[in-house]
């Protein structure tokens, strides 16, 4: 008899806790299922945010100057190049196609040179041992942290000295000597997981330490080096305190600074101008980073294992 | 064994000479200079303390720009670090077009201190820019962004809150990187999402919480561009940071010594700050390894 109801009782407890458990878990879905459609929304809402400046950005630069702060859309009402067309001339001699190639003749140079210092350093750092390595080692951590602000003017007054102001030199010299210690820090870090097989190989077939950097090494840096370029690259477009402090000739002006200039003297209603000009000196950043973000993906996870 | 030792300085070279020349010797050449008055026409003349006691005692201008500065870093960097360890734990969820999001919310970051996007931020935030256009839809005035000393200042703190996808990228390979059992035995010991993510979470990802308050700090005291583009250091000095300060003492009125001051009291906050968040981040940074032991 205990034995039946007992039986009984735990059928029952079993049947509640069974329909208490798919309760539960039907809460639990609905819970996930509004958590997820949150997450989306939260999202998608934060991403409107986030790009629709820039979305307006590109609109605007199609619109006329009257529409600019009546419409908040981004589609013009009378889309027109006028912005572009005006813009590219400038109020100076020379058009904004000038000021790109001056950006390309200070990053070029820059890029080679952080490209090829920097291996070599890093390569020096990972693969050798000589003294005060740790202190050299230290000092490149040393410099990621110091603020750029308590050198700059000594190295102007030393770039004075030696004759390179409203020259390029100032912006190549400094990144040509490994100065970027971010990138030597990179590039070290990626070549300790590198294992150094391959290199022995070749130092017993006979290389010495520059061929193996040049035919051993450099191949398995490539994917790293390729975003050292890619950063070094967007960087460099977006410098402005840079060529700011040391040109000062029109003439030698990179698009950061003929922007400056343009919002400066376009006359004050003129506003297309200048947005369509910011458009276009975002675009080889933005062009730049949509074509390699793979690299940047392979760079860090691929590298080591390809060699 | 000495033929290789050698070897390595001379790969090492231009990394040595680049950090004498660009680095070293400039650092302590701004140490000295800012002892002295030094117009760039007649050699440095030392004049041994003037500058400092001159900025610390009579300079208003830089008593405003330092005020403005302190609250424009305690400003920007929390509310950026917040807000991207905030859309890293929205995107560390097994959703669908991660990537795509992930791209999205670091696009801003690429372009970075673009003059482009400062230009752009004048637009947005003129009178009749965009942003009070959407304001009005919420039947809220318009706000005189730029003409207001509060409001100008917030401005700039919302282009570089905007920016914070590189800070957002680093937090989410932290979070993806986190056991999922953690949660799943919080879970079932009745720990709410909140209580996990406080005690879960927080505890695990703080090395790269430190991190990204450090960076973001030492870019914040540097901040230039947006000042410089967006409200030229106005209204009545609002969005004045020091290295506007700076620049101008420097550039413009070639007062290097007295700019090098400047530079150094900087150099100074900003080393101090760092020296306590390393110095504190015993109590709170937790790495991986030690737990194992």
């Amino acid at each position: 008899m205990t034995d039946i109801s007992h039986a009984s009782d735990v059928f029952t407890a079993g049947a509640d806790a069974l329909a208490e458990a798919r309760r539960h878990q039907r809460i639990q879905q609905r819970r996930a299922r509004i958590s997820a459609i949150l997450r989306y929304a939260i999202l998608f809402g934060v991403g409107l945010v986030m790009l629709y400046p820039l979305i307006w950005l590109v609109g605007a630069s199609l619109k006329t100057n009257a529409e600019i702060f009546a419409n908040p859309g981004f589609i013009p009402r009378e889309p027109t190049t006028e912005g572009y067309v005006q813009g590219w001339e400038t109020s100076t001699p020379y058009t904004f196609g000038r000021f790109f190639w001056n950006s390309f003749l200070i990053i070029l140079p820059k890029t080679i040179g952080t490209a090829i210092s920097c291996t070599m350093v890093a390569y020096g750092f990972a693969r050798f041992d000589f003294p005060l390595k740790k202190l050299l080692f230290t000092s490149v951590i040393a410099i990621l942290l110091l603020p750029n602000v308590v050198t700059r003017i000594p190295q102007y007054i030393l770039f004075r000295e030696l004759g390179w102001l409203d020259s390029f030199l100032p912006l190549w010299v400094p990144s040509a000597m490994a100065g970027d210690a971010f990138f030597v820090f990179m590039l070290v870090q990626f070549l300790r997981a590198i294992p150094d097989d391959m290199e022995q190989a070749a130092r017993v077939d006979g290389c010495n330490s520059w061929q193996t950097l040049l035919f051993v090494v450099v191949p398995m840096l490539a994917p790293a080096l390729i975003s050292v370029c890619l950063f070094q690259f967007m960087w460099t477009m977006n410098d402005f305190l840079g060529p700011l402090i040391y040109i000062s000739s029109v003439d030698k002006y990179p698009v950061s600074l003929a922007l400056k200039l343009s919002i400066d003297t376009t006359e004050a209603f003129e506003w297309n101008r200048i947005l369509a000009m910011s458009v276009l000196t975002i675009t080889p950043a933005l062009a730049v980073f949509f074509m390699a973000q793979k690299y940047f993906i392979e760079g860090i996870s691929a590298g080591g294992i390809k060699g | 064994m000495t033929r290789t030792r050698s070897l390595g300085l001379i790969y090492l070279s231009p990394y040595i000479l680049g950090l004498m020349a660009f680095t070293a010797i400039p650092f302590l050449a701004s140490f000295y200079l800012s002892f002295t008055d030094y117009n760039l026409m007649q050699p440095p003349k030392w004049t041994g303390l003037e500058n400092y006691i001159e900025l610390f005692t009579s300079d208003r201008t830089f008593r405003r720009s330092l005020s403005v500065t302190l609250l424009y870093v305690f400003l920007t960097v929390p509310l950026k670090l917040a807000f991207a360890l905030f859309i890293a734990y929205i995107l560390n969820y097994k959703l669908r077009c991660i990537n795509l999001f992930r791209t999205a919310f670091y696009v801003p970051s690429i372009l970075g201190g673009s003059i482009a996007i400062a230009v752009l931020w004048r637009y947005i935030f003129a009178t009749e820019g965009l942003v009070n256009m959407v304001l009005a839809w919420f039947g809220i005035e318009p706000v005189n962004w730029f003409g207001d000393p509060t409001n100008a200042l917030f401005t700039i703190t919302l282009l570089r809150c905007w920016q914070f996808g590189s800070a957002m990228v680093i937090f989410l390979a932290a979070l993806q990187s986190i056991d999922k059992s953690l949660y799943e035995a919080a879970a079932i010991d009745g720990a709410s999402k909140l209580r996990s993510f406080v005690f879960i979470t927080i505890p695990l990802i703080t090395p790269v919480i430190f991190f990204n308050l450090i960076m973001q700090m030492v870019q914040a005291f540097q901040e230039f561009n947006g000042p410089y583009i967006i409200t030229q250091g106005g209204p009545l000095k609002s969005t004045y940071l020091l290295p506007l300060y700076i620049y101008d003492e420097a550039f413009k009125r070639f007062d290097m010594g007295y700019a090098s001051a400047i530079a150094w009291v900087l150099f100074l906050i900003i080393m101090a700050l760092t020296l306590v968040a390393f110095w504190s981040s015993k109590k709170w940074v937790f790495y991986a390894g030690d737990k194992r032991s």
